[in-house]
């Protein structure tokens, strides 16, 4: 049995700088409270060297101009925690969540994937840094000592079976974390590392200072025994940012996101899985100065909402944080919030990555995150309606259809297929599949919406049309084919059909439509709607 | 000399590694996959519809541009490559298409307002690659119109469309690529053929005519590549009807074999 441990050291600082990787070398004080009582409440060393200590007020740290105050950040202090667990879950599925900063392993076994403990600790510091986390890494047989070597020692700590007390011996006897008052009784004594407090007598000790006492010093001697208590794999992968100054503008809000995304992405890498959906939220602040006219155009709720929320479903899962950015924006773009942002939440929806091998004979398809990325595109183009894959309804009412999400088939031709009008190839080699076609389908062209028209009868037949401009001879038709429905609905039907060969006078059309000049017959589609009693023409066959 | 010319190649091939490949090899433009249309004619007389190259397919009103666009929709959606339409007057036909057996599942359909949408939404579909068939719809949009394209929009189109597996048809009132286009067939519709139908006395007040469809006759103005791959299919009748530049095909209405959206209604 052997267990490694991973300790995040300065966590509070990193969880800002993981948001900032410009903060990186610099020196960074962090302040909270309930201003104007904002106190430094942590720092890095390179802010220490400057001069800056715990407990200084807000504005006396402000005084140092080369250290960067920022304030506390619960949200990424979460996201950062979530992030260790990750890098943990990605070796081994047995951890133990210790605390915020620290996550206990168990790496049984894991000589078979990894090679040696020493490579264990290696691949664990190079995956923490993949998540922008600067981790110590300590492995021992014994779980209590791995968690304080990971406290106590930087870098990579191998602690050979039966050498615990005397690694941890350096150690100072605060790594062990004792109260206040044990800390103030063992600095009377004159007790400062590990390796003095595990010499004590332990009977004598248990008189002084009690059963946790004795817990410290089975502590420092490394002979603490105890079991993982394992953590549950989370499913949710969130990323949140509080921000000190509104953002209003796309552009910031974009670099925003990026980190963000890139941050979550790194996380499902580390999974090996992938984004399914990701759900965006703002926590919105003041109102626009266009406000005005954004209530023109939207709901009074969505306006007076304090809460964006967006759901970028994909048809593929993705983990490619660019594209997933540039969907993003694309969706912000047709939808903008209408308040500046005070907080953005990021949740993505796990799901496996996709793994799949293009085939060297089957047809080219879009690449999928290409694909989503430029139907995307071209919905900011033409509009979300107006793009997608028609299907085709259960309903008699001419036209209807509905569109659809565009999602091209991937697997291979099947055996037998439809190829046209309900003629089936009987493989799928294209010589055979052409042998089947004898007739070629006409083609109808729908006008939308219908051209109003004003038909003369002879008879019950058409004779003569007037549409658009252009007037005609019928000089065949056919019809009358009704067709009526949703009788039980505002928006029934109830329309005789002809078809009908339109000899048009080119003398009118020239006058008034030139485009149409060369038409001199044509074949239409018109209606008479009983309900609105009128002839139109539904469309032409081309 | 020839020393002086091999190093000066080597130079101008170190300046463009990465950006063309092999620049002083000859290209063979007049490689290129042809596939079927779907129409036996069509593809004895022009060999199919090229890969990798602009087809221009032209013709006025009711002249079967759109019935050569669903039949060539419909081979190349059962073949399962994807396929996009860029309808620049909103007019196709969902139920027309699926009777003419257009896999609308493998189409992605644009639905453009105007035609500068048209040509937007086509360069997109261009640099996105992978689409087997992309179709730009400008048949209802006015020639005046589509004469305004710049040149430099079509250029653009053949060169996106180049050394890829991508068909690109345009279909137009009038040919506007000029040079752009590899290949370039003009329609001419003929008259309707009417059919008397027997059982339509049922119907009050009814016509005993059914529309059957009407000839197409098309003809080859340029074809700038070769077909390599020839299709295989040899039919006495089409090889009758496609002669020399020209042929002439059938448009049959759907419910002439029990399909459509009004196969109930009309006789069979």
């Amino acid at each position: 049995m052997a267990f490694a441990s991973i300790h995040v050291p300065n966590f509070m600082v990193q969880a800002v700088v993981s948001a900032e990787p410009e903060l990186r070398g610099c020196a960074v004080a962090l302040v909270d409270g309930v201003p104007p009582l904002c106190v430094v409440v942590a720092l890095n060393e390179t802010a220490r060297m400057a001069g800056i200590q715990l407990g200084m007020s807000e504005s006396q740290a402000e005084e140092f101009c080369t250290v960067e105050i920022r304030k506390r950040s619960l949200a990424r202090e979460r996201a950062l925690h979530a992030a260790l667990l990750d890098v943990g879950w990605s070796v081994s599925p047995r951890i133990e969540d210790t605390a915020p900063e620290t996550i206990v392993l168990d790496i049984a076994g894991l000589h078979l994937l990894f090679g040696p403990e020493e490579n264990i600790a290696s691949e664990l510091v190079r995956r923490a840094a993949a998540l922008g986390l600067s981790a110590h890494v300590a492995v021992s047989a014994n779980l209590e000592t791995a968690i304080h070597g990971a406290r106590g020692v930087s870098g990579i700590t191998l602690i050979p079976p039966g050498e615990e007390a005397n690694c941890l011996g350096l150690l100072p006897v605060h790594a062990l974390c004792p109260t206040i008052e044990i800390q103030e009784t063992l600095a009377r004594w004159g007790i400062r590392t590990c390796a003095e407090f595990a010499a004590l007598p332990m009977l004598q000790l248990s008189e002084r200072l009690g059963q946790e006492g004795v817990l410290l010093h089975e502590l420092a001697r490394g002979a603490r025994l105890r079991s993982l208590v394992l953590a549950e794999p989370g499913t949710c992968f969130v990323e949140e940012m509080e921000l000190e100054e509104a953002v209003e503008d796309l552009e910031p809000l974009s670099f925003l996101l990026g980190r963000l995304l890139d941050q979550l992405c790194a996380r499902l890498r580390a999974r090996s899985l992938a984004a399914a959906a990701i759900h965006l939220r703002f926590d919105l602040g003041d109102f626009f100065g266009k406000e005005v006219q954004v209530q023109r155009e939207k709901s009074l709720e969505e306006v007076t909402s304090k809460i964006y929320e967006k759901v970028l479903n994909l048809p593929v899962a993705m983990g490619d944080s660019k594209t997933l950015l540039k969907l993003m924006r694309l969706q912000l773009q047709a939808n903008p919030p209408h308040a500046s942002i005070m907080k953005i939440t990021l949740m993505a929806e796990p799901a496996r990555a996709r793994a799949a091998q293009g085939g060297l004979f089957r047809p080219s398809i879009p690449d999928p995150e290409k694909l989503e990325l430029t139907v995307a595109r071209l919905a900011s183009l033409v509009g979300d309606a107006n793009i997608g894959s028609p299907e085709l309804v259960d309903s008699h009412r001419p036209g209807n259809f509905r569109m659809g999400r565009f999602v091209p088939a991937r697997e291979e031709p099947s055996v037998r297929r439809k190829i046209r009008c309900g003629v089936v190839a009987p493989d799928n080699s294209e010589e055979n599949a052409e042998l089947q076609f004898r007739q070629t389908a006409i083609a109808f062209r729908i006008f939308r919406p219908e051209w109003p028209a004003k038909v003369e009868l002879r008879g019950s037949c058409p004779a003569y049309i007037i549409f658009r401009g252009m007037r005609g001879n019928i000089t065949t038709a056919s019809g009358p084919w009704r067709t009526s429905g949703d009788w039980w609905r505002e928006d029934e039907w109830l329309q005789d059909e002809w078809d009908v060969n339109v000899r048009l006078d080119c003398s009118a059309a020239q006058n008034k439509r030139p485009s149409y000049a060369s038409s001199r017959e044509g074949l239409y589609r018109i209606y008479y709607d009983a309900l609105r009693q009128g002839w139109f023409v539904r469309g032409r066959y081309d | 000399m020839a020393g002086n010319l091999a190093r000066l190649r080597s130079q101008v091939e170190l300046a463009l590694a990465g950006r063309v490949a092999a620049p002083f090899t000859y290209r063979d433009r007049n490689f290129a996959e042809h596939v079927s249309t779907g129409i036996a004619e069509i593809d004895l007389l022009a060999g199919g519809l090229p890969r990798g190259a602009l087809t221009e397919i032209f013709g006025p009103d009711c002249s079967g541009r759109t019935s050569l666009l669903f039949s060539a929709l419909s081979m190349r959606t059962a073949h399962l490559e994807a396929c996009a339409l860029i309808d620049g007057c909103d007019a196709f036909d969902p139920h027309s298409a699926e009777a003419a057996g257009v896999d609308l599942k493998q189409l992605l359909w644009v639905r453009c307002k105007n035609i500068q949408q048209a040509l937007r939404a086509t360069d997109l579909l261009l640099q996105s690659g992978g689409f087997g068939f992309i179709a730009l719809d400008l048949s209802d949009v006015s020639r005046e119109v589509v004469r305004h394209v710049p040149l430099d929009a079509w250029f653009r189109f053949r060169r996106a469309v180049e050394d890829t597996q991508t068909i690109l048809v345009v279909l137009e009132q009038e040919s506007n690529a000029k040079t752009c286009a590899s290949l370039v067939l003009h329609l001419e519709g003929e008259t309707g053929r009417w059919a008397t139908s027997t059982q339509t006395q049922a119907i009050p007040n009814s016509i005993s005519k059914l529309l059957e469809g009407f000839d197409v006759r098309a003809e080859v103005l340029r074809s700038r590549v070769q077909p390599v791959v020839r299709t295989t299919f040899r039919d006495g009748l089409a090889a009758a009807n496609a002669s020399g530049r020209s042929a002439i095909y059938e448009a049959h209405a759907p419910w002439n074999y029990s399909m459509g959206a009004r196969s109930g209604l009309k006789p069979k």
